[in-house]
């Protein structure tokens, strides 16, 4: 067994824990370095889910509900790929949102914006053997929140991943291009520039249909493999 | 060519219910071998408060030490319904509660056996990265040579080991920051 399976982040990859400008971190971020872990069957090996069954309507948020939710109906269609480009087939892909007005389905959010009854805003769809996935939802609203004065979140789509291993599980944020709040959100802005950008998506004109719905691409990168060494 | 890694970003206070609830945390239906076990999780920040709206993931081997997972191929048993992967939010009190069979041993790559172990995921609004620790049990003999506790300063390795309470239920404190903080690895 190699020591070194998966290739580890490089720095300007992800966050730093401790971003002062998010308040939330200060008081929820470790202080002393984590422990350099070997690879070894606990971090290489996960959870595949392979035996979740996904109802028909789970990638399709605008259809779980008696009528279809407000707001401006998109497709967010993209690949899960490791960093080799190999895609990851079978992914589990969840994501969740707020409404088109910026109000989550969940008691403790307390923003004065309309719940909609015909949107929970939770999904998942599983990777096609080229590591494609497909969701239809509707856009998520900015909503305000109380990190600083006059804070708002721009619109956003988390979304959850394994991968093949416990070492490649991410959860994230997907944006929306050219949005003029991310010059604003510490969230987003928490990663160092020059990565944050990919958690942009990209409006695309083939993935959008005519008389229906807007499409964006949003291509997940997560850890790939090592080279194998010669044996 | 690289393809450059997707940034990581907080799981926030709103998940959706889909990916708490869909996932029992209840890890180990009847008929799987094994010792059952309770294990509790509890969050604290870095004052030492109870964080009530976080997320517990852990990912585990049987109680035969091998993972449902295809890298590992050693010829050990496979428990029927028995995939070593749950997932629950923290209560008001910061906890998360388990049920589960205790893992066996699962070799280190450099030769050996590593000690029982829960590999524990955790996120929360405020974590920007997910944080990765593991759950060891107080009292295995195995503990003094387990290979990843020898990486960690002797002072902090209490931090890692669950204890057991009055009712048998094992405890484990995840300290965020502070001056308990837990040991995380960079997996």
């Amino acid at each position: 067994m190699k020591e070194e399976t998966y290739r580890r982040a490089t720095a300007g990859d992800h966050p730093t824990n401790l971003s002062p400008d998010y308040k939330s971190t200060v008081g929820r971020s470790p202080r002393k370095s984590a422990v350099v872990l070997p690879h070894s069957l606990s971090e290489i090996t996960g959870p595949s889910l392979a035996n979740e069954r996904l109802d028909a309507s789970e990638n399709d948020l605008t259809k779980q509900r008696m009528a279809e939710p407000l707001g401006e109906r998109i497709i967010v269609q993209g690949r899960v790929l490791d960093q080799d480009g190999k895609p990851v087939s079978g992914a589990l892909v969840e994501i969740w949102q707020c409404n088109a007005a910026g109000r989550y389905h969940h008691p403790g959010d307390q923003h004065d914006a309309p719940l909609d009854p015909n949107f929970y805003g939770g999904g998942r769809a599983r990777a096609d053997a080229d590591g494609r996935y497909k969701f239809v939802t509707i856009k998520p609203g900015a909503y305000p929140w109380k990190n600083h004065h006059n804070a708002w979140r721009p619109a956003h789509i988390h979304f959850s991943l394994f991968g093949p291993a416990f070492a490649t599980r991410l959860i994230t944020q997907m944006y929306f291009p050219n949005d003029p709040l991310l010059a604003f959100d510490p969230i987003y802005k928490s990663v160092p520039a020059g990565a944050r950008e990919r958690l942009q998506a990209a409006f695309d004109m083939d993935l959008t249909q005519p008389e229906w719905a807007l499409g964006y691409r949003f291509d997940i990168v997560l850890r790939g493999r090592n080279a194998t060494p010669m044996e | 060519m690289s393809h450059a890694l997707t940034p990581s970003q907080t799981i926030g206070p709103f998940y959706w219910g889909t990916i708490v609830n869909a996932y029992h945390a209840d890890l180990a239906p009847t008929g799987v071998a094994g010792e059952r076990i309770e294990v509790v999780l509890k969050l604290h920040d870095v004052d030492g408060a109870v964080v009530p709206d976080g997320v517990f993931e852990i990912w585990q081997a049987n109680s035969h030490g091998r993972y449902n997972h295809p890298e590992d191929r050693r010829n050990l048993p496979l428990d029927a319904g028995f995939e070593g992967y749950g997932r629950a939010g923290t209560f008001t009190d910061g906890t998360s509660r388990f049920t589960t069979v205790k893992p066996g041993r699962v070799p280190w790559p450099a030769g050996g056996l590593q000690a029982p172990h829960i590999n524990v995921s955790i996120f929360a609004r405020g974590v920007l990265n997910r944080l990765a620790t593991r759950l060891y049990f107080d009292g295995d003999p195995a503990l003094a040579e387990d290979p990843v506790l020898k990486l960690v300063e002797p002072g902090r390795r209490d931090t890692l080991i669950a204890k057991r309470d009055g009712n048998g239920t094992w405890l484990l404190p995840i300290h965020l920051g502070g001056p308990n903080e837990t040991v995380f690895f960079d997996v």
